[in-house]
């Protein structure tokens, strides 16, 4: 086993050697530029593209005319909900998402709002879901899209899509999923979700930094953007720019091996996790699964460890890449606003470590994980005043705390 | 972000981790801080009352590295002060020998404030033992 141990899948991903392997001949070997439409270079370039761009419509049931490649998927999202924003002004002006949204989602409707669209923040459920209920009597007549993520990038809880595609259907609305975290981990198909737009990248699927794709529904109803780039017409004049061949190719390449291996890599990986969270209950009291466990992604485990700081536990494990909810890791200084949604209180959030496991690991590291959490959980616990004081039988919650 | 490598050393081998007895009349407490801001400090002195020196410091922490390291620091330099040496402490003391950059600025003022509030504790304690509820109520002779 070799340190230190990479657990932080939903952050980024390794590019598998396969996928660089498929891209290597897309920067020097055949470079050219997929819109030369007169000389092979072009015709290479383009004949590579437009594999890719199967092997992605595939991945997630879509029609290869559907695919729109990006930059990524912060790009993706932004040009969804801008996009169709832009285009359906005449139709209605509101916009219905979640709290825990990615920011790529929850700032891009922030800037829409700036511009005079109305945005409805759905709560969130103690498990990380949003309530169907409450999105039906959030949608009015202007209501023209809903953007809700089909898994979360912190919780790993997955939304009810299905539901919320087959709402927005009766009603006429568009609905964009941001499938960044879901798609090649779950299964994912647009028609069966009956979802109009969803964003994807390939960083998060063990293929490059730098690309991501839109899926854009062709049929029924046919979907149209204002573009947010303009220039030469690339990508069906929603998205121009020259396109980025060697990822765009990594992107299909780890499109297509996440579909052949998703069954057995979920199945591997939930056990792995189902470990991992067995382990720490037994080392362990105290300790909170934050979101849903049965909607949830097979990777991922939220967990905080009560009394106990998130950045000083991340400390204690500096072989371990793993993230944490707690505000003195954040850019923001502020604690993870997806926990904090799910009510449990901020001091549970400062609390929190996200483990997203992946292609690569083991159980041996696993193991290792375990071992070391509990014991640095355990020396900072008999450091905190906090657990001292729950020990003693002190009610935290009616303390009176001199903020500052 | 990298730390320091007090601050590590701190975390790694932090000084008089632990309590002392709150009901002692030469013991104060501090505890600052709040959960949902993300630190908490408990800080304790045991003080000779004859001689207004701090015997021994002892602390518990629930924050970030630099949050327990400023407590470890805080505890060793309490150790051998008089009160009014100790309340001379500033923060910005803690923050030039454990190099903390500006986003843990915080974590030292929190360790001045549990300072200042053990010793206001222990001060008050001593006031109630010698009844010394001020010169107003003493009788001329």
């Amino acid at each position: 086993m070799k340190l230190p141990i990479y657990m932080d899948y939903h952050a980024t991903t390794p590019v598998d050697p396969r996928v660089v392997d498929a891209m290597l001949p897309y920067f020097t070997q055949h470079f050219g530029n997929p819109a030369s439409r007169n000389h092979s270079f072009g015709w290479e370039a383009e004949e590579a593209v437009e594999t890719a761009r199967k092997q992605v419509a595939d991945l997630i049931g879509a029609n290869v005319k559907e695919i729109i490649f990006t930059s990524g998927a912060t790009e993706a999202n932004n040009l969804a909900i801008k996009g169709a924003a832009e285009m359906y002004r005449e139709k209605g002006n509101h916009i219905i998402t979640c709290v825990t949204e990615h920011k790529a989602v929850i700032d891009t409707c922030k800037k829409l709002e700036k511009l005079g669209a109305r945005v409805t923040y759905l709560p969130v459920q103690k498990d990380g879901r949003i309530s169907l209920d409450e999105l039906q009597a959030a949608i009015t007549d202007k209501t023209i899209l809903i953007t809700i993520m089909a898994a979360n990038n912190e919780i790993g809880v997955l939304q009810p899509i299905a539901e919320i595609g087959a709402i927005a259907k009766a009603k006429g609305i568009l609905f964009h999923t941001d499938a960044v975290q879901a798609a090649g981990k779950v299964p994912f198909d647009v028609n069966q979700n009956k979802v109009d737009l969803a964003s994807l990248s390939a960083h998060k699927l063990y293929g490059p930094k730098g690309v991501g794709a839109l899926y854009v529904r062709r049929r029924n109803p046919r979907v149209l953007l204002a573009e947010q780039i303009s220039g030469g017409g690339h990508e069906r004049g929603m998205r121009s720019g020259t396109l980025n061949v060697p990822g765009i190719v990594g992107l299909g390449a780890a499109a297509a091996l996440a579909k052949a291996e998703l069954t057995t890599e979920a199945a591997r990986l939930s056990a792995m996790r189902d470990r991992l969270n067995k382990k720490l209950h037994d080392n362990l009291d105290e300790i909170y699964i934050n979101g849903s466990m049965e909607h949830r992604l097979p990777h991922n485990l939220n967990i905080s460890f009560a009394y106990v700081e998130g950045e000083s536990l991340l400390m204690g494990i500096n072989d371990v890449a793993v993230s944490s909810g707690s505000a003195c890791t954040s850019a923001s200084l502020e604690p993870s606003y997806v926990l904090k949604a799910l009510g449990a209180g901020d001091d549970l959030a400062h609390s929190s470590i996200r483990f997203g496991l992946g292609r690569w690991t083991s159980d041996e590291e696993v193991d290792y994980v375990v071992e070391k959490l509990t014991s640095v959980v355990r020396r900072l616990r008999e450091m905190s005043p906090l657990y001292e004081m729950v020990k003693e039988g002190v009610d935290l919650s009616k303390m009176q705390w001199v903020t500052h | 972000m990298a730390y320091s490598d007090k601050v590590i050393d701190h975390y790694e081998n932090p000084r008089n981790v632990g309590s002392l007895p709150k009901d002692d009349a030469n013991v104060g407490t501090g505890l600052v801080g709040a959960p949902e801001c993300g630190d908490v400090m408990k800080l304790q002195v045991k003080v000779n009352p004859d001689t207004g020196v701090i015997d021994d410091a002892k602390f518990k922490t629930f924050g970030c590295g630099s949050a327990i390291a400023s407590s470890s620091l805080a505890t060793e330099w309490l150790k051998g002060k008089t009160v009014d040496q100790a309340l001379a402490i500033k923060n910005t003391d803690i923050v030039a020998e454990l190099a903390l950059p500006p986003v843990k600025i915080h974590c030292s003022v929190l360790a001045e404030d549990a300072i200042k509030a053990a010793i206001a504790d222990y001060k008050k304690k001593q006031d109630e033992k010698t009844g010394a509820v001020q010169p107003a109520a003493q009788p001329t002779a």
